[in-house]
C-alpha cells in the first residue's frame, strides 16, 4: 500500500453511555470518527442499537490521561488500612437505632 | 533471560493463575500482546468478511420479516468486527494497519466464510451451524484473561443470542414446508456441516498456539473440546429438524457420553486456510474494493473536520477580539 | 379514480418509496466505506424496510383483497409499483447514495410531518412513529452532503456530479397529481403545494452550506409514483427481491 505514512485516518474516540436517567455514564468501548458530532452519531448506531442508552459522551482517546499501573501500589494501597472510613469501624450498642 | 524479566514473567503468570484480568496498560510479555493482537484481529476480520456470504441474500430474502432479521444480523457482525478492532487497538495496534494486513493476505480469517451461499437455506445453515460454532468459542472467550477482549465478547455474546435462533427458525420453516424446501435444507446441511466442524481449528495435536494460549488463559478450552461440545449439542437439533448429518461414522457413544464422529478432511481445511477455497478470492476482492472505494469518503470527512475546526477557532478568536 | 382506489394508491406510494430505498441502502451492507458508516446506513435501511412493512400491511387492509405486506412486496411487477423514480436509482458510489438520500429525506420529512394529522388513523400512527426516524435520516444525510460537498476537491466533484444526475428526479416528489388531490381533499394526504417551498428551502440551504451548485430546474422526469414509466432499474430490483417467491410460488418461508 502506498502513502501509508502520510494517510490521515479518522481518530479514535472513547464512548460513554448513560443507560438510563439516574445512572452515570459508563465506558462501553471505542470507535472511529472524523469529528465529535460524527462520533456521537456513530456511537448511537454502534452502541445503542438495542435501547442501551439515553445519553452519550464522546472523548477523543488521545485526550484521556490514565494512571499508570506502575504507581498503582502507591496510589491505591494506602487506602487499604484506613478502616476508620467505614461505618463498621465504630462500635455502638444494639439498642441505638437509626444510626 | 535476565532476572528482572523473569520476575516480571512470573508475576504476570501469577496474576493469570489468580484469575486476575490483564488491562491495557499493565505489563505483559510481548508474546502475549502479539498473540492477542493476532487472535483478536483475526476474529475481527472474520466478523467483517463473514458479512459477505450472508449479505448475499439480503436483497433476496423471501419475506420482509426475514429481510429485516437478516439485515439486523449482518449489521451486528459489522458491530462485532468494530468492537473487536477496538479491543485490538487497546494493545497499541491500529485498525487501518490490521485491515491492510488482511487485504495484503498477511492476516487470516475464519475459513468458513470462503464457502458460497447458494440457496436461502444456506442462510439458515449459517445462523444455526456457523453462529452456533462461533458461540461455543465466544462464550469461552468471555472469560479470557485480557479485559477488553473479554468485555467485547460479553457484549457480542449478548447480541449473538438471536442469530442462531434466526437461522434455526429459517430451517424449521423449510423442514416443515414443501419437499423442495426440505431438500434445500438438507443440501445446505450437507455443504455446511464439515466446514462448521473445521471452524474450531486444527486438531489439538497440530495446533501450535493452543498450549501457550491455555497457559495464559486466552483460551480455556482446546479446539477438540469445543468441537466435541458443538457436535453433542447440534446433532439432536438436526434430528429435530428431520435432516441428516452427512457423516456415516456419526454415532452416540454410550460409554463416553459423547457422539463419535468421522475424520475431518484436513487437507481441505489447510487448502482453504491457505487461500484456495471456493470464494477466497471474491471475498478479498470485495473487501479491498469497499476499502479502496471508501478512501475518498474517509479522506473528505477528515478534510472537512479539519476545515471546520479551524473555522471555529478563527470565529472564537474573532469573538474574543470583539469582546 | 374512486377515493378508495386513490387511498390504496397513496399508501402504496409511501410503502414502495420506503421499501425500494431501504432495498437500495441494504445493498451497501458489507461494502460501506468504513465499518461505522456500514452500520449507520444499515440502520436507515432497517428503519425504511420497517416503515414499508407497516404501510404495506395497512395498504393491503385498505384494499380489502386479502393481500398482506409480502404479497404486495413480492408479487407486484414494475407497472404496479408506485415509488418515485428517485429512490430506485442505483447506488453508483457513496456520493450518489448520499445525495439521493438527502433529496428524498428532505421531502419525506415534511411529508410525514403533514401526515401526522391525517384522517387515516392508522397512517397517522405510522407517521407519528416514523417521523422520529426520518428526522434522524435527514440530519444524517444533510451532514454528509455538507461534509462531502465541502470536503476535498475530489469529493466536491463527485457530489456535484451526483446532484446534477439525480436532480431531474426531484420534480416528481412535489408535483401533485390526481391521487394527491383526492387524498388532500379527503384529509388523508399531505398538501404538496405546502411542502414544495419547505422542500426547496431546505435543499437550497444545505446545498449552499455544502458549497454545491444547485442545478437549473429544467426538465423533470416523472412516471414513478403513478407507475406509468419507471426507469429500467426497478425491474432488476424486483427480479432480485422477488426471486424466491417467484421460483417457488405459494410456499411459507
Amino acid at each position: 500500500m502506498t502513502e501509508k505514512s502520510n494517510k490521515k485516518n479518522w481518530p479514535l474516540w472513547e464512548i460513554f453511555i448513560r443507560s438510563k436517567n439516574g445512572l452515570s455514564h459508563k465506558h462501553v468501548g471505542s470507535l472511529h470518527a472524523a469529528d465529535a458530532e460524527m462520533a456521537i452519531e456513530n456511537a448511537r448506531d454502534v452502541y445503542t442499537r438495542r435501547n442501551e442508552g439515553v445519553s452519550i459522551w464522546v472523548v477523543e482517546s488521545r485526550y484521556i490521561t490514565a494512571s499508570s499501573p506502575n504507581q498503582s501500589e502507591s496510589l491505591f494501597d494506602p487506602a487499604d488500612d484506613k478502616v476508620y472510613r467505614h461505618p463498621t469501624f465504630y462500635n455502638l450498642p444494639d439498642e441505638v437505632k437509626h444510626i | 533471560m535476565d532476572p528482572k524479566q523473569k520476575a516480571l514473567l512470573e508475576q504476570f503468570q501469577a496474576r493469570i493463575d489468580a484469575e486476575e484480568k490483564i488491562e491495557p496498560k499493565d505489563w505483559m510479555p510481548d508474546e502475549y500482546r502479539k498473540t492477542l493482537i493476532r487472535q483478536i484481529s483475526q476474529h475481527a476480520h472474520s466478523e467483517v468478511v463473514g458479512m459477505l456470504p450472508e449479505g448475499n441474500w439480503i436483497s433476496r430474502a423471501p419475506s420482509l420479516r426475514r429481510k429485516v432479521a437478516l439485515l439486523a444480523k449482518v449489521q451486528d457482525e459489522a458491530g462485532h468486527g468494530l468492537y473487536l478492532y477496538g479491543a485490538a487497538e487497546t494493545l497499541g495496534a491500529d485498525r487501518e494497519d490490521l485491515i491492510d494486513e488482511l487485504h495484503e493476505g498477511k492476516a487470516k480469517y475464519s475459513s468458513i466464510f470462503n464457502y458460497p451461499t447458494l440457496s436461502w437455506a444456506d442462510i439458515g445453515a449459517i445462523g444455526w451451524l456457523v453462529d452456533g460454532a462461533a458461540i461455543m468459542n465466544q462464550v469461552m472467550l468471555t472469560r479470557t484473561s485480557y479485559g477488553p477482549y473479554a468485555r467485547a465478547m460479553v457484549r457480542i455474546c449478548k447480541e449473538e443470542s438471536f442469530h442462531q435462533r434466526q437461522g434455526y427458525e429459517i430451517l424449521l420453516a423449510l423442514c416443515r414446508g414443501a419437499e423442495a424446501q426440505k431438500q434445500m435444507a438438507q443440501d445446505a446441511l450437507n455443504r455446511w456441516w464439515w466446514p462448521s466442524l473445521m471452524m474450531f481449528g486444527p486438531s489439538d495435536k497440530d495446533s501450535k498456539h493452543t498450549a501457550q494460549s491455555m497457559r495464559w488463559k486466552i483460551k480455556r478450552k482446546t479446539n477438540d473440546e469445543l468441537r466435541q461440545q458443538f457436535v453433542d449439542v447440534t446433532v439432536p437439533q438436526a434430528d429435530f429438524l428431520g435432516i441428516e448429518v452427512p457423516d456415516p461414522a456419526l454415532k452416540w457413544n454410550e460409554e463416553s457420553g459423547h457422539y463419535d464422529f468421522g475424520e475431518i478432511n484436513w487437507d481441505e481445511f489447510w487448502q482453504v486456510v491457505s487461500g484456495n477455497g471456493p470464494c477466497n478470492r471474491q471475498r478479498m476482492e470485495a473487501r479491498v474494493k469497499a476499502h479502496q472505494e471508501g478512501a475518498w469518503v474517509r479522506e473528505a470527512a477528515m478534510a472537512y473536520a479539519e476545515k471546520r475546526s479551524k473555522r471555529r477557532e478563527r470565529e472564537a478568536k474573532a469573538a474574543i477580539q470583539v469582546a | 379514480m374512486s377515493p378508495h382506489q386513490a387511498h390504496f394508491e397513496y399508501l402504496l406510494r409511501l410503502g414502495d418509496n420506503a421499501l425500494i430505498l431501504g432495498h437500495r441502502l441494504s445493498e451497501w451492507c458489507g461494502h460501506g466505506p468504513i465499518l461505522e458508516q456500514d452500520i449507520a446506513m444499515t440502520n436507515i435501511a432497517l428503519d425504511q424496510v420497517g416503515q414499508a412493512r407497516s404501510i404495506l400491511a395497512h395498504a393491503g387492509k385498505v384494499e380489502g383483497k386479502g393481500r398482506d405486506e409480502d404479497k404486495l412486496a413480492y408479487l407486484r411487477d414494475v407497472g404496479e409499483y408506485r415509488n418515485v423514480l428517485l429512490v430506485e436509482q442505483p447506488n453508483e458510489d457513496f456520493a450518489f447514495t448520499i445525495v439521493r438520500q438527502f433529496l428524498f429525506d428532505a421531502f419525506n420529512f415534511h411529508l410525514h410531518e403533514a401526515l401526522r394529522s391525517s384522517k387515516d388513523e392508522q397512517l397517522r400512527a405510522i407517521a407519528e412513529k416514523s417521523i422520529k426516524e426520518i428526522a434522524y435520516h435527514l440530519r444524517y444525510s444533510s451532514e454528509w452532503v455538507i461534509r462531502l460537498g465541502d470536503g476535498t476537491e475530489e469529493s466536491h466533484r463527485k457530489m456535484q456530479h451526483a446532484l446534477n444526475s439525480l436532480w431531474m428526479y426531484t420534480g416528481e416528489l412535489t408535483t401533485p397529481d390526481e391521487v394527491d388531490e383526492l387524498m388532500l381533499e379527503a384529509g388523508i394526504g399531505a398538501s404538496l403545494g405546502r411542502i414544495k417551498p419547505l422542500y426547496d428551502e431546505k435543499v437550497s440551504a444545505i446545498l449552499q452550506e455544502a458549497t454545491l451548485g444547485q442545478p437549473e430546474s429544467g426538465y423533470m422526469q416523472s412516471g414513478g409514483k403513478n407507475g406509468k414509466m419507471h426507469t429500467e432499474h426497478l425491474g432488476y430490483i424486483l427480479a432480485e427481491m422477488q426471486f424466491i417467491q417467484r421460483a417457488y410460488p405459494g410456499m411459507e418461508w
